[in-house]
């Protein structure tokens, strides 16, 4: 059998210590070693893009990656993008305004690749959108909504930045 | 589902990598960004009792300008490339192609040697290292040697390496001072997605505008990435506008045999194919003349 190692993680600043095969996704090690559900699992093979976090501030899927390379990463997941105070991030108050979700199984790794998608580009043509989402799935088929959220969310922090500059 | 138990191997050096290989044989293999290794073992289509883990390995993950090379380590990311000033500027097609692989997250992960070694038909990169004449870098027991890409593939997810060989780096040489324009582009349902064709074309001219060179490679169209010779000798020698490019592109598609599946038949791909192959020689040669670096 193979033997367990011991990880370091961080997530959401947090840290954790956790010991586990070397076959365990890091989706796995997030829900079930450090009790954050709110990242999904779906196909469990890099189609459906419900697992993506940010790791060192990239969208990646955390089914295809294993938690032992995860050591010494800072890692995001949804529960990490609300304020302490419950005020929810531009990205997700945009999917409650434009009613992005539906199910809501696939919402917390679509949040996910749209706060990657916005970090690097504040102002995607529809078109960069549409690529950007192509990897993430959503069986309740509620797309257009979910690209509305993008828009008002892009608008949103557009707005932030500008008044951080001020 | 979930992967079947492995250990794993962490080596720091190429050499230590090379041992790992020589130990386990057959039953290691090597991660590298592991966005199609990881789906395989996760669907138990592949099993390993050891895999050999090179993200901490030296020396594997730049990106290196020479005088008329630009060397990739091979697990430098793709994500990189797409993002890479040096790569923008001396060898864009590469870049190009790098953007139609998966999505954004798949890229995030995945390493340009992982994707060469899997070999994977429909994959972009093996076709791009065919049309440029790359080379690989590769490090068994006796050494390193270099496998030009023609070489390199050989059938379905099948390459030149040996079970205790290691791609360690990319030669791919850059047209500098030369007019040479290079595209590529794929047909696939949805962005990301498999491609049904793709192609890729680099094209040199003289001073005169006539074709001096020309590379035309197909992904998708047969069990391992294909150049087009006789469409290639077609070209060469003549002024683009004595040509019938949409009829030799005709021609080439003619003789395909693409995969006949419920993606997408035989005969759809050849079309698509006829389409694409007059795509990227009409582009390649509008950009050889506007090239600006001559």
């Amino acid at each position: 059998m193979s033997e367990d190692v011991e990880v370091r993680l961080t997530v959401n600043g947090d840290g954790y210590r956790v010991r586990v095969e070397p076959r365990k996704t890091l989706v796995d090690a997030l829900r079930e070693d450090c009790n954050l559900t709110g990242t999904h699992i779906g196909c469990e093979h890099g189609v459906c893009g419900a697992c993506t976090v940010l790791v060192d501030d990239r969208a990646v899927r955390s089914c295809l990656m294993f938690a032992y390379q995860a050591e010494g990463t800072s890692i995001r997941t949804i529960e990490g993008l609300a304020d302490a105070d419950g005020t929810l991030h531009p990205v997700q108050a945009a999917f409650r305004e434009a009613h992005g979700l539906q199910c809501g199984f696939c919402t917390p790794g679509f949040v996910m690749s749209i706060v990657a998608l916005l970090d690097e580009n504040g102002a995607p043509t529809p078109q960069e959108v549409r690529e950007g989402l192509s990897g993430n799935l959503c069986r309740c088929t509620g797309y257009q909504t979910i690209l509305e959220a993008v828009d008002i969310a892009a608008a949103t922090l557009r707005a932030t930045s500008l008044e951080a500059t001020r | 589902m979930k992967c079947a138990p492995f250990r794993v191997e962490l080596p720091s050096t190429v050499d230590e990598v090379v041992a790992a290989l020589v130990e386990h044989g057959e039953d290691a293999k090597i991660l590298a960004g592991g966005q199609s290794l990881i789906p395989m073992l996760a669907m138990r289509l592949a099993r390993f009792d050891v895999l050999i883990d090179v993200h901490h390995v030296d020396g594997l993950a730049s990106i290196q300008l020479d005088q008329n090379t630009i060397r990739i380590g091979s697990r430098v990311r793709q994500s990189e490339i797409e993002r890479s000033d040096v790569i923008k500027r001396h060898l864009p097609v590469l870049a190009e192609a790098t953007a139609l692989i998966g999505h954004f997250q798949i890229r995030n992960r995945g390493t340009i040697g992982g994707s060469l070694v899997h070999a994977d038909p429909a994959a972009e990169y093996p076709a791009v290292a065919l049309a440029l004449g790359a080379t690989f870098e590769v490090t068994g027991p006796a050494g390193t040697r270099v496998i030009p890409a023609a070489d390199f593939f050989l059938g379905y997810w099948t390459t030149a390496l040996t079970d205790d060989e290691v791609l360690v780096a990319i030669h791919f040489p850059i047209p500098e001072g030369k007019r040479v324009g290079m595209t590529v582009k794929e047909v696939a349902r949805r962005h990301g997605d498999f491609a049904l064709a793709g192609a890729v074309a680099s094209i040199g001219l003289d001073p005169s505008g006539a074709i001096v060179e020309t590379a035309i490679a197909l992904f998708s169209a047969a069990d391992q990435p294909l150049r087009l010779t006789e469409m290639e000798a077609a070209l060469t020698g003549h002024s683009p506008d004595s040509l019938d490019i949409p009829a030799l592109s005709a021609a080439a598609a003619a003789g395909l045999a693409p995969g006949d599946d419920l993606h997408g038949s035989a005969d759809f791909r050849r079309h698509l194919f006829r389409h694409l192959i007059a795509d990227v020689a009409a582009e390649a040669i509008t950009r050889a003349q506007e090239a600006t670096n001559v």
